[in-house]
C-alpha cells in the first residue's frame, strides 16, 4: 500500500507535513531570537526563566491540547475565530508544544557561543540584540539541529492534533491520529503503512541533521 | 565625519581601583594614569592581575571599588574607541571578510565602506589572500593578525593587548610585534600585557610592573630592565620566584 501510494494515504501525510511545518516556522521566528535573548541578557529573573523553559521541555502534548482546546472552544476568550477543529488550530498546538523545544536548546546553544564570545562582542559595543543576533549566526548549523528536533516532535505527537483537531476524516486527519484510529478499528495494513512514512520520515530528519552537521564542521572548524 | 574632533579619551585615570573575586583581592588600590603616546606594557608574575587590570580599563568588568574615568566619555550604544586584542583570538564562523565586516557592522560603519575598509585592513596584516576562507581554520598566528586587523581597522585610540603571542610560535610572534609596532606609529596608544620579557624589551616605552594586585613600579623601560626599584622586580626579571627571596632574608 505505501508503494502503490494510496490516495488517501497521500493526503494524510501531506497534511502532517504541512502542519508540522507550519508549526515549526510559527514557533521558531519566536522562539529562536528569544532564546538567544535570554542567553545574552542579564536581567533580574533569569534564572527563573531558563529554569522554566527547561521544565517545559516536558510539556505533555495532551495538556497542551485541552489547553488550545479551552481557548478555541466556541465559549472560550478566542471562540469566535471558529478554527477549533482545523488545521490552523493544530499548527497553534504544535507551535505551543514545541515553542518550549527550540527556545530552551536555542538558549543552552548561544549560552555557550556567548560564553565564549561574550569579552570580544563586549569590545566591539555590540549590545544585547547585536550579539543575540550575531550568534544565532555563529551557531546556525546547530540551530538546523534543534529546529528539525522540534519538526520530529511535532510531526510525531498525537495528543494535541488529537484534540484540536479532532481526527476528522480528510479535514484534520494526520498520520498519528489515523495510526491511532486505524489500530483502535483494527485496520492494521493502513496504520502499519502509515507508521512505516512517520518512521522514515524521521530518520530522514535526523539523517539530515547529522549531515549539515558534519559538513559545517569541517568547514568552519 | 563628525563637525567636531571629539576630544582624546586620554589621558586615563584610575583612581583607587581595586576588583576583588570570591573574597580574593586580584587588584589592590591602584593608581594610575595613562598618557597618549608611549607604549604601556605590564609585566608581573602570573595572578598579579594584570589581565583583570586591562579588563577593568577596557570596560568588560567593574571595579570592586575606585573609578575608572577616561577624558572623553563613550557614549552607550556609539561606536567604540577602543579595542582589544585577546590571548585566544575569538573569530565567529563566518569568512575572514565576514569577520572584519561584522566588525565594522557594529561599529556603525555604512554597508557601502564595509569591503574597501576590511580590504585594506587585511592588507596591512599581509592576509589578502585568504579573504574569503573561514576564519577558524586559520592557524593560530593567522587569527592573531586578523584580530589585530580587526581592531586596528576601526582605527582605536587605544588597543589594549592580553598576552597576544602567548600561544605563538616565534615567528608568528614577531609577525605581531610588527604590527603591534605598526599601529602604535599610525598614532594608536598601546597597553599590553606580556610574558615574554624580550618582548617587553622590544616594544615598551614604559614599564608598569604589578605584584599581588598592586601596581608596584612603574619606570621607563630602559631604567626597569637595567635598574628596577623594588626587590619584587628584581626578582621577576631574575625568574625568581618572590617568596625564595623573603625565605633567604
Amino acid at each position: 500500500m505505501v508503494v502503490t501510494l494510496d490516495p488517501k494515504l497521500g493526503e494524510i501525510v501531506l497534511l502532517s507535513l504541512r502542519v508540522s511545518v507550519s508549526s515549526v516556522a510559527l514557533a521558531g521566528v519566536f522562539a529562536l531570537p528569544l532564546g538567544a535573548a535570554v542567553a545574552v541578557a542579564e536581567f533580574p529573573g533569569k534564572r527563573g526563566v531558563v529554569t522554566t523553559l527547561n521544565a517545559l521541555l516536558g510539556l505533555p502534548a495532551v495538556v497542551v491540547g485541552l489547553a488550545i482546546y479551552l481557548l478555541l472552544s466556541r465559549s472560550g476568550p478566542l471562540g469566535a475565530f471558529g478554527i477549533l477543529f482545523t488545521p490552523s488550530a493544530m499548527v497553534i498546538a504544535q507551535a505551543v508544544l514545541v515553542f518550549p523545544l527550540l527556545a530552551a536548546l536555542t538558549r543552552q546553544v548561544v549560552a555557550d557561543a556567548w560564553g565564549e564570545s561574550r569579552e570580544q562582542l563586549v569590545s566591539l559595543g555590540a549590545g544585547t540584540w547585536t550579539s543575540a543576533f550575531a550568534l544565532l549566526v555563529d551557531v546556525r548549523y546547530t540551530l538546523v539541529t534543534i529546529v528539525l528536533a522540534g519538526f520530529g516532535r511535532a510531526i510525531a505527537e498525537v495528543g494535541a492534533v488529537m484534540i484540536v483537531g479532532g481526527n476528522i476524516d480528510g479535514v484534520t486527519r494526520v498520520m498519528t491520529t489515523a495510526i491511532a484510529l486505524e489500530t483502535s478499528k483494527g485496520d492494521l495494513p493502513l496504520a502499519v503503512g502509515l507508521g512505516i512514512v512517520l518512521l522514515a520520515i524521521v530518520f530522514a530528519l535526523n539523517i539530515a541533521a547529522t549531515a549539515i552537521k558534519d559538513a559545517a564542521q569541517r568547514h568552519h572548524g | 565625519m563628525a563637525s567636531r574632533p571629539p576630544s582624546s579619551l586620554l589621558p586615563l585615570v584610575l583612581d583607587d581601583v581595586s576588583f576583588a573575586a570570591r573574597g580574593r583581592t586580584i587588584l589592590d588600590r591602584v593608581n594610575l594614569t595613562l598618557e597618549r603616546g608611549v607604549r604601556t606594557v605590564v609585566l608581573g608574575p602570573n595572578g598579579a592581575g594584570k589581565s583583570v587590570l586591562l579588563r577593568v580599563m577596557h570596560g568588560l568588568i567593574s571595579p570592586t571599588s575606585g573609578s575608572v574615568r577616561w577624558s572623553a566619555r563613550e557614549a552607550p550604544g556609539a561606536p567604540r574607541r577602543q579595542a582589544m586584542v585577546f590571548q585566544r583570538p575569538v573569530m565567529f564562523r563566518r569568512s575572514v571578510m565576514g569577520n572584519l565586516r561584522f566588525a565594522l557592522e557594529v561599529a556603525g560603519v555604512p554597508r557601502a565602506e564595509r569591503g574597501g575598509r576590511a580590504e585594506a585592513a587585511l592588507d596591512r596584516v599581509g592576509l589578502s589572500g585568504i579573504a574569503h576562507q573561514p576564519a577558524r581554520v586559520l592557524s593560530g598566528g593567522e587569527q592573531q593578525r586578523l584580530a589585530l586587523a580587526r581592531a586596528w581597522m576601526l582605527a582605536p585610540e587605544v588597543l589594549f593587548l592580553d598576552e597576544p603571542t602567548a600561544n605563538l610560535d616565534p615567528g608568528s610572534a614577531r609577525a605581531i610585534e610588527a604590527i603591534v609596532q605598526a599601529i602604535h606609529d599610525a598614532g594608536t596608544k598601546i597597553v599590553m600585557v606580556t610574558h615574554n620579557l624580550g618582548q617587553a624589551r622590544r616594544l615598551a616605552d614604559e614599564i608598569l610592573f604589578l605584584h599581588g594586585g598592586r601596581l608596584c613600579e612603574r619606570s621607563a623601560a630602559a631604567d626597569f630592565f637595567h635598574r628596577p626599584a623594588t626587590a619584587e622586580a628584581a626578582a621577576y626579571l631574575e625568574g625568581e620566584l618572590p617568596w625564595r627571596l623573603t625565605a633567604a632574608a
